[in-house]
C-alpha cells in the first residue's frame, strides 16, 4: 500500500516479557481449510488503524483504509491467498498485444443499494480517480492508460481518459500508452474498484458511508473508535463471507491490542507488538502465525552522494557495505526470527520469484570480501577516515532504531569506517529530505506491494524517473529489460525477463535489500480458519466462529 | 469578586492568541512536508499535490496561514484534518472522553490523597506514616507506562476483572482502571503535600486554642487543621487538571482510550496544524479556568483572602 511507516517489529522493554522462547520463524501456520464447519454467524472483531481518508477507492493508499476497502468492494478480479488473481466481476480480460484490453463483465452484479454494476461503473470511477481536480492520492495508478497525461495535468481541460471506451453495458476496452503485460494483475488493487453513480455527486459524503459491492458493506463508522461491517447478501463471488460480519476496532498501539487478544477481548490481530515478539508463540501457541508477505526492507544510498555516484567507485562501495551486513544475525537478535533474509529485490510470495539470480551473493555476509571491495574503491578515490557514513531512519516508526543501529554497527565493525545511525524526528521529516534530494547519507527504505507483481517493485523503485525512485537511479540497460518484460504476453516469460533485469541491479545496487517482511499475527480461542494472504492481511471473509 | 472574575476572563484573550500563535509557528517550523508524507512515499502527481496544498492553505506564507486560521476561528470554523473531517468534530469526540478520564483521576487522587495524607500527618513518625511515605515514593519512582502495563496485564488479562482496553464508548466504569493509573502519581504528591501541610498547621496557635476550648478531635482536624492545610493542595490539584488532560497520552495509549492525547500525538506527527492548535487552544482554556477556580476556592478556604 505504501512505504512501510514502521518496521513491523522491534525489541523493547522486557517488562512483560516473562518468558523468553526462541521462535523458529519462517513457517506459515496453515490453518484448517476454509469451508470447514464453524459458527458462520459470529461477528469477528479485528484490529485496524483509523482510515486516513474517506473510503474512496482512488483515495485510499494505506492499510487502515485498504483492508476495509478490500472487503466492502470487489473489482474485476480479487487476489486469493497466494496472490493469484481470481475473476470477480470480470468474465474475461482479453488482449493480444498487452496494450489493448477488452474487458467483459458478468452481468447481474449489483451495489448494495440495488443499482447495477456496469461497464460505466468502472470507467467513470477510473476517470474520477485520475482527474486532477479530484486530487485523489492513487491517481498515478491510472498512468498507464492512454490519455492519463491530459486528465492529470494541472488545469486539465478534460476529465475522460481517451483509452477507456464503453462498448455496451457489460463490455469496455482499455488502451494503454505502451504494452504492459501485468496490467490485468493490477485490477484487484483498491484504486480500480467500481463506483455507483451516486458517488460522484458528493464524493465526500459518499466516502463516509459508501454504497459498495463487496462481500461486506459498511454499517457504521465511528471515527477513531470502530468500523462495523455487515455481510452484503447481494454479493456473489469467490469471497463470500463465512461469518456474520466484521467489527474493526481502531487501536492506537498494537500493545493494547495484544492484551485484548490474550484476554479474549479481540479475535484477530494482524501484527504482534515488538514487546511481545519474543514470547507470542508461547503465549498463543497454535493460534499464531509467522509468514512472509510481499514487502521488503532495504537501505538506499542515493546516487547523488559523493563516493556513491553511479559508476565503478560507487558500485564497489555499495557492494562492500552490502557484504558487511550480517542480515541473519540481525533477524535472529533483533526480530527473533520474524523476517526472512533477502535474496533479491522483490518478494518471495510473488509469481516468478527466484532465490538464486546470478549476482545475488552480494547480499551474503562476507567480511573479507567486503573489505577487499572497499579497498578497491579506495584505490579509485580515497575515503578519508574522518568521513561519516550515516543511515537515516525515522524514530516514529517502531523498530527502526534497533535495526538501523545494528546495520550501522556491522558496517562500522567490518569496514572500520565511521558508520552511524542518523535519527529523523518523523516519517515526514525523513521523506522531505529524501524527496528533495537533500540526503547526506543513506536511509532506510522499503516497499510493500500494491498488487502481486514483481514489476510493482522493480518499476516503481528503480525505473528511470519513476515516482518512488529515491536514489535517482538510472540505467538504460535496466529500463530496456523492464520494457521487454512488460511487453511479454506470457507472465512466466515476463517474470524471467524481470529476473534478468535484477542481475543489473545486483551490480549497481540502487538499494541494498536486507530482508523480506513477515507478518506475525495471532487470534483468540473464539475463532478458527484464520489465514493470512500474500500481502500480510488476514483473509477476513474466511474466518469463522468456533 | 465579579470584577476579578471578569478581569481574568479578559486575560484569556491575549493568552489564547499568544499560545495559538506560538503553537502554529512551532508546527509550521517542524521539519518535513505534511503533503509529501500524505502520499506515504508513493508518487504524487503535481496537480494532486498542488490541489492538496491549496486546500490546507499550505501554499501560503506563515502569516497568511495564521491570519486565515484566526479569521475562520471567529466563525468557530476550526479547519479540516487531512482526513477531511472537521477539527470541531474531532474535538467534540475526543474531549469529553479525556475530560471524563481526567476528572475521575482527579477525584481519585484528591479523595485518597487527602484522606491518607491527613492520617499520615496526624500520626507523624508512626508505622502508618512511614509505610505510606515509602509506598508513595515507590509510586512516584515508577514510570506511568510500567505501572499501566502491569495493571493492565494483571487486572485485565490475568484476573479478568476488567477488559484490558476500553470500548469506543469509554464509559465511566471502563475508565476506572486508566483513571487509577493516570491519577496514581499525582495521588502520591497530594498525599505528601497534605501530610506536610497538616504537620505544619498542627502546631498552629489557632489549633491549640481550638483544642483548649474543648472542641472534639474530629472538628479540630476537619475544620481547623484540614481546611487551612488545603490551600497548597488545591493549588496543586488545579494545575494538575490541565496536566492530566494534556498528559494522559501514555495512559490513553495503553488502554486505547480515544481521547485528546492521542489525537494530539498523531496530529503532531502528521504536521496537521489545525488539529494541534485547536487541541492546545482548548487545553490552554482548561488551564486558565482551572486556575481561576483555584483562586476562587482560596477565598472559601481562608476567609482572610479577599478579592476586590
Amino acid at each position: 500500500m505504501r512505504y512501510s511507516h514502521a518496521s513491523k517489529a522491534l525489541v523493547l522493554s522486557a517488562a512483560l516479557a516473562l518468558t523468553l522462547t526462541a521462535c523458529g520463524g519462517g513457517t506459515p501456520e496453515e490453518s484448517a481449510n476454509g469451508g470447514s464447519e464453524g459458527d458462520a454467524t459470529k461477528v469477528i472483531t479485528a484490529n485496524t488503524t483509523e482510515p486516513q481518508n474517506g473510503l474512496l477507492p482512488a483515495n485510499t493508499n494505506e492499510v487502515g483504509g485498504g483492508r476495509v476497502m478490500d472487503l466492502i468492494f470487489t473489482g474485476l478480479v480479487s487476489y486469493d491467498a497466494k496472490g493469484k488473481p481470481v475473476n470477480e466481476i470480470a468474465e474475461s480480460i482479453e488482449t493480444t498485444d498487452s496494450q489493448n484490453y477488452t474487458i467483459k463483465l458478468v452481468p447481474g452484479h449489483t451495489f448494495s443499494d440495488g443499482s447495477p454494476v456496469t461497464a460505466a461503473s468502472f470507467v467513470d470511477a477510473w476517470n474520477f480517480g485520475a482527474a486532477a481536480k479530484n486530487a485523489q492520492l492513487n491517481s498515478y495508478f491510472f498512468e498507464s492508460i492512454k490519455g492519463y497525461k491530459e486528465v492529470s495535468a494541472e488545469n486539465a481541460k478534460t476529465e475522460k481518459m481517451e483509452g477507456l471506451k464503453i462498448v455496451d453495458d457489460n463490455t469496455f476496452t482499455v488502451e494503454l500508452s505502451q504494452p504492459e503485460s501485468d496490467f490485468p494483475l493490477r485490477l484487484g488493487y483498491t484504486a480500480f474498484m467500481p463506483l455507483p453513480e451516486a458517488a460522484f455527486k458528493d464524493p465526500k459524503a459518499y466516502g463516509e458511508a459508501p454504497v459498495s459491492n463487496g462481500p461486506y458493506k459498511l454499517a457504521e463508522w465511528n471515527h477513531d473508535v470502530n468500523l462495523k461491517l455487515e455481510v452484503n447478501e447481494s454479493y456473489e463471488g469467490p469471497r463470500k463471507a463465512a461469518n456474520g460480519g466484521i467489527d474493526f476496532k481502531v487501536y492506537q498501539s498494537t500493545e493494547s491490542a495484544y492484551q485484548d487478544i490474550m484476554a479474549g477481548n479481540l479475535d484477530v490481530l494482524d501484527q504482534i507488538p515488538p514487546s511481545a515478539l519474543a514470547n507470542y508463540q508461547s503465549d498463543l501457541g497454535d493460534r499464531s502465525v509467522n509468514a512472509p508477505y510481499a514487502g521488503n526492507a532495504t537501505i538506499t544510498i542515493s546516487g547523488y552522494l559523493d563516493h556513491f555516484k553511479q559508476g565503478e567507485e560507487g558500485n564497489l562501495r555499495r557492494a562492500a557495505i552490502s557484504r558487511s551486513i550480517d542480515r541473519q544475525q540481525i533477524i535472529d537478535k533483533v526480530y527473533f526470527g520474524g523476517k526472512v533474509k533477502a535474496e533479491e529485490f522483490t518478494a518471495p510470495v510473488l509469481e516468478g520469484y527466484s532465490a538464486d539470480i546470478p549476482g545475488s551473493e552480494v547480499l551474503d555476509f562476507d567480511a573479507d570480501a567486503a573489505k577487499k571491495l572497499w579497498d578497491e574503491a579506495n584505490a579509485i578515490e580515497n575515503w578519508d577516515d574522518s568521513e561519516e557514513f550515516s543511515i537515516g531512519y525515522n524514530v516514529d516508526g517502531a523498530g527502526n532504531k534497533e535495526f538501523v543501529e545494528a546495520v550501522a554497527n556491522q558496517v562500522k565493525n567490518t569496514l572500520g569506517i565511521n558508520a552511524v545511525a542518523k535519527p529523523y524526528t518523523s516519517f515526514k521529516a525523513l521523506r522531505d529530505d529524501v524527496t528533495k534530494k537533500k540526503m547526506t547519507g543513506a536511509h532506510r527504505s522499503g516497499w510493500q506491494a500494491d498488487y502481486p507483481s514483481m514489476y510493482n517493485f522493480l518499476g516503481a523503485l528503480y525505473g528511470t524517473g519513476a515516482g518512488s525512485n529515491d536514489g535517482d537511479y538510472s540505467n538504460k540497460e535496466f529500463d530496456d529489460k523492464l520494457k521487454e518484460g512488460l511487453a511479454a504476453t506470457d507472465p512466466a516469460e515476463g517474470a524471467k525477463i524481470f529476473n534478468e533485469s535484477q542481475e543489473i541491479l545486483f551490480k549497481d545496487l540502487p538499494a541494498i535489500p536486507l530482508w523480506y517482511q513477515a507478518v506475525q499475527g495471532g487470534w483468540s480461542e473464539n475463532v478458527s480458519n484464520v489465514e493470512f494472504g500474500w500481502n500480510g492481511v488476514p483473509i477476513y471473509n474466511a474466518i469463522t466462529g468456533k | 469578586m465579579l470584577a476579578f472574575t471578569l478581569k481574568r476572563f479578559l486575560q484569556l484573550i491575549p493568552v489564547f492568541i499568544g499560545a495559538t500563535l506560538l503553537v502554529y509557528f512551532l508546527v509550521f517550523a517542524t521539519p518535513g512536508d505534511p503533503i509529501s508524507a500524505l502520499s506515504g512515499g508513493k508518487p504524487m502527481t503535481p496537480a494532486v499535490e498542488s490541489a492538496l496544498r491549496a486546500q490546507y492553505n499550505l501554499d501560503q506564507p506563515f502569516w497568511v496561514q495564521y491570519g486565515l486560521y484566526l479569521k475562520n476561528l471567529v466563525t468557530l470554523d476550526l479547519g479540516m484534518s487531512f482526513s477531511g473531517q472537521e477539527v470541531r468534530d474531532l474535538l467534540a469526540r475526543a474531549f469529553p472522553v479525556t475530560a471524563r478520564l481526567a476528572v475521575m483521576a482527579l477525584a481519585i487522587e484528591a479523595v485518597f490523597g487527602i484522606f491518607f495524607g491527613v492520617i499520615a500527618g496526624m500520626r507523624k513518625g508512626k508505622a502508618f506514616d512511614s509505610t505510606v511515605l515509602i509506598l508513595s515514593l515507590i509510586v512516584i519512582a515508577i514510570p506511568t507506562f510500567v505501572l499501566g502495563f502491569v495493571l493492565q496485564f494483571v487486572v485485565g488479562v490475568k484476573l479478568e476483572w476488567a477488559k484490558p482496553t476500553v470500548s469506543g464508548g469509554a464509559t465511566w466504569g471502563e475508565l476506572i482502571l486508566p483513571a487509577v493509573v493516570l491519577g496514581l502519581v499525582s495521588f502520591a504528591y497530594v498525599l505528601r503535600l497534605t501530610r506536610t501541610s497538616i504537620i505544619e498547621n498542627k502546631q498552629a496557635d489557632y489549633v491549640r486554642t481550638a483544642t483548649a476550648k474543648g472542641l472534639s478531635r474530629g472538628r479540630v482536624i476537619n475544620v481547623h487543621i484540614l481546611r487551612n492545610s488545603l490551600i497548597p493542595v488545591v493549588t496543586f490539584l488545579g494545575a494538575d487538571l490541565g496536566s492530566l488532560m494534556g498528559g494522559a497520552i501514555v495512559t490513553e495509549g495503553i488502554f486505547n482510550v480515544p481521547g485528546v492525547g492521542n489525537l494530539l500525538y498523531r496530529a503532531i506527527l502528521k504536521g496537521e496544524t489545525p488539529t494541534v492548535v485547536a487541541v492546545v487552544g482548548v487545553l490552554v482554556i482548561v488551564f486558565v479556568l482551572a486556575n481561576l477556580i483555584v483562586d476562587m476556592l482560596y477565598a472559601l478556604l481562608d476567609p482572610r483572602i479577599r478579592y476586590a
